[in-house]
């Protein structure tokens, strides 16, 4: 799940981790309103939406009063930003931070990511702060340092000095620096972060490290334990159809192409999107009705699927494994009994209860194609909606 | 022989009265699986489908001798379930549980560094030797006894392989699923040694996905050390980056673990990449023709 940067910020406070004072606003007269009562010299008017690259697409603005306060609140609002994360749609903005100025003197990179590869939360740092680190790690690998952290221990004071050292934060700052990592280390395991971002990091002229910018992630099925953290979530930031499939333990993900799939299993519903491509068709969504679906989340998922305007058809793929093959059978003759269906269906069974699925399907009396294989299904769709 | 399981394994089922473990107990017993006893706290000296259910893993290997253990605890509590069985010394543990969080597989993994306990999973279907013993949740039907030896992160994507291998008249020795969470415990070179150790197996299908770089070590490994055949394929060619695609692991992130980079360098270490998943049984049977192994491994 993802979270805004003044969401991300209020949580880094709650463990010391410093952060420029700011406040959330909905309104430009909040905003001018926050801004006063935060009362410093500067402000920095910030878009608040779910991708980066914010300030490229001029949606973060230093005001010098409180009418340039007004002035940017206004242009910001409601604006679309397009940036390389938001697709070429874009993203509404509907929430600012405004937050005091600061007198920067350097920007640092501070990162805690999972490394599959250890099985290990790992801190990276570097000194080349402000830009993305994927970016320095293909041009400048060098400058990005990494401590691998045992969860036994968790981060210690001196791979926080080490990393301090590296990425040459002057020795008056090393242990405000040091605080800020230790802190973030436990926001990150104490949270369940997926990734802790803080681009840039900074010091100032008054003697601060702060985090200026916050990308927080956590881990999806860490949430049933972290209610505050759920209560983050801003739907206006998500697909409504992606809304829809969560309610009901459905994972979908909406895409561009106009054949809805309905698969069982993460790896069969990727493979299902690339054998759609393969026979030069585009799939609408990637959805996985997961191992326990019982007929009525079979009807959702449907229900989800014909929601979306753009599909012109859909591939049932079915491998039962705990899924069993006359439950999707169900599912499928429930549905399209209650919404009717008017666009062509391929169904593909083969697993568990298989023969008993394909009666079922066959006593439906429903227009439906069968298909004997993946490939057979997919060739079949790809046509039918031609 | 096998790898990891045979006729001889003896399993407990962790959470065996819930009604998906019920569901494929049932299933793992009419296979031929020796499901020997099950856990359920508070339910211990009951019984169901005619196995004994035990409080605790350490009181069922007390009293069935069990060496192995398949668990389908729902996941908040899969974790603690996972390290009672290797405290119980289990040579062998499955987890079958999905969306456990990554911070208790952490502590997992740590807690398991030097025990002698294998964990497969989590978030997999299983382990199968085909006529043998059928751990987990797969179709059983689809298998059949032979001389493959089939690994992969995905569920369905495994049954979907076996399926076109039985078909076209090629048994597998032991169909692995590894999971597709970012921390699990057997990896692919695991399995890959496994199988390249096992006499049984003559060649080896890898299934992986987009996410992480475990297919890349993998291939790295077996150009460094395979002496049998390896053919792959990746699912998530079409995947949009930044999106998790249902697998907590399959994520394209920062530009790195698409399917692209996984199937050159796979390639690049002599495995042959299935184009499209209806593929993957005629892709590795014309590597067998080329290694001539095609009559070895012709099993029905």
């Amino acid at each position: 799940m993802n979270i805004h940067e003044y969401q991300g910020k209020e949580i880094l406070r709650k463990y010391g981790v410093a952060v420029p004072n700011g406040k959330v606003a909905y309104s430009v007269d909040e905003a001018v309103e926050a801004a006063t009562e935060l009362g410093s010299s500067v402000s920095v008017v910030k878009a608040q939406i779910h991708a980066g690259g914010r300030g490229k697409a001029g949606g973060v603005k230093v005001a010098k009063n409180l009418d340039e306060v007004r002035t940017y609140a206004n242009e910001i609002l409601g604006k679309t930003l397009v940036t390389h994360q938001t697709g070429p749609q874009g993203k509404e903005v509907k929430r600012l931070l405004i937050e005091e100025g600061c007198d920067i003197q350097k920007e640092y990179y501070v990162g805690l990511v999972l490394d599959r590869a250890t099985s290990r939360v790992t801190m990276m740092a570097s000194e080349e702060g402000g830009t993305e680190i994927e970016e320095v790690a293909s041009e400048t690998p060098e400058k990005i340092f990494k401590e691998v952290i045992d969860p036994v221990t968790g981060l210690l004071p001196y791979q926080a000095r080490r990393l301090a050292f590296n990425i040459n934060i002057p020795q008056e700052y090393l242990s405000k620096a040091v605080k800020f990592m230790m802190g973030l280390y436990q926001v990150f395991v104490d949270k369940d972060c997926s990734i802790a971002e803080i681009n840039p990091l900074v010091t100032t002229g008054s003697g601060d490290v702060l985090a200026l910018d916050a990308k927080l992630n956590f881990d999806d099925n860490a949430l049933f334990r972290h209610k505050d953290i759920a209560a983050y979530r801003d739907l206006d930031e998500e697909d409504t159809k992606e809304i829809e499939a969560s309610k009901h333990d459905l994972s979908y993900i909406a895409l561009e192409g106009n054949i809805g799939c309905m698969v069982n299993g993460a790896g069969l519903a990727m493979a299902t999107m690339d054998i759609i491509k393969h026979y030069s068709g585009d799939p609408a969504n990637f959805l996985d009705v997961g191992g326990g679906a019982t007929a009525e989340k079979v009807t959702e998922a449907f229900k989800i699927i014909l929601s979306d305007d753009n599909v012109k058809g859909i591939f049932v793929n079915i491998f039962g494994g705990i899924m069993k093959c006359d439950v999707i059978a169900e599912g499928i003759v429930e549905a399209t009994k209650q919404i009717g269906l008017e666009i062509p269906l391929v169904v593909r069974l083969e697993g568990t209860n298989v023969d008993l699925g394909k009666q079922i399907l066959a006593e439906s009396g429903l227009n439906i194609t069968t298909a004997e294989s993946m490939a057979d299904g997919a060739e079949k769709i790809v046509s039918l909606v031609q | 022989m096998s790898v990891f399981i045979n006729k001889d394994t003896k399993v407990i089922v962790q959470g065996i009265t819930g009604s998906t473990a019920l569901f494929h107990t049932k299933q793992m017993l009419e296979y031929g699986t020796k499901i020997v006893g099950g856990v359920t706290p508070k339910k211990g000296g009951t019984e169901v489908e005619g196995v004994p259910v035990f409080n605790t893993v350490i009181d069922a290997v007390n009293e069935t001798g069990a060496n192995a253990s398949v668990i389908y605890v729902p996941a908040p509590f899969a974790a603690d379930a996972i390290i009672e069985a290797v405290d119980a010394e289990l040579d062998l543990v499955i987890c079958i549980t999905e969306h456990i969080p990554v911070m208790d597989m952490l502590k997992v993994k740590r807690y398991m560094e030097g025990k002698k306990t294998r964990l497969v999973g989590p978030n997999c279907p299983g382990v199968i030797t085909p006529e043998e013993c059928k751990i987990g949740i797969m179709p059983g039907y689809i298998h059949k006894k032979g001389h493959i030896g089939v690994v992969s992160r995905s569920g369905t994507l495994t049954y979907e392989a076996v399926h076109q291998l039985s078909e076209q008249g090629f048994g597998q020795s032991t169909a692995v699923g590894i999971g597709g969470d970012p921390v699990n415990g057997t990896d692919f070179i695991d399995c890959l040694k496994a199988f390249n150790e096992d006499p049984e197996t003559e060649a080896v299908m890898m299934i992986g996905e987009i996410g992480g770089t475990a297919e890349e070590e993998a291939a790295e490994w077996v150009k460094a050390n395979m002496t049998k055949p390896v053919v792959g394929f990746i699912g998530g060619r079409t995947a949009p980056p930044g999106k998790r695609m249902g697998h907590a692991g399959a994520i394209i992130s920062g530009g790195k673990g698409t399917a692209e980079e996984k199937i050159k360098v796979m390639n690049s270490c002599g495995i042959a990449v299935a184009d499209t998943p209806s593929v993957m049984g005629e892709t590795l049977i014309g590597v067998l023709k080329e290694k001539g192994l095609y009559d070895k491994c012709k099993t029905h």
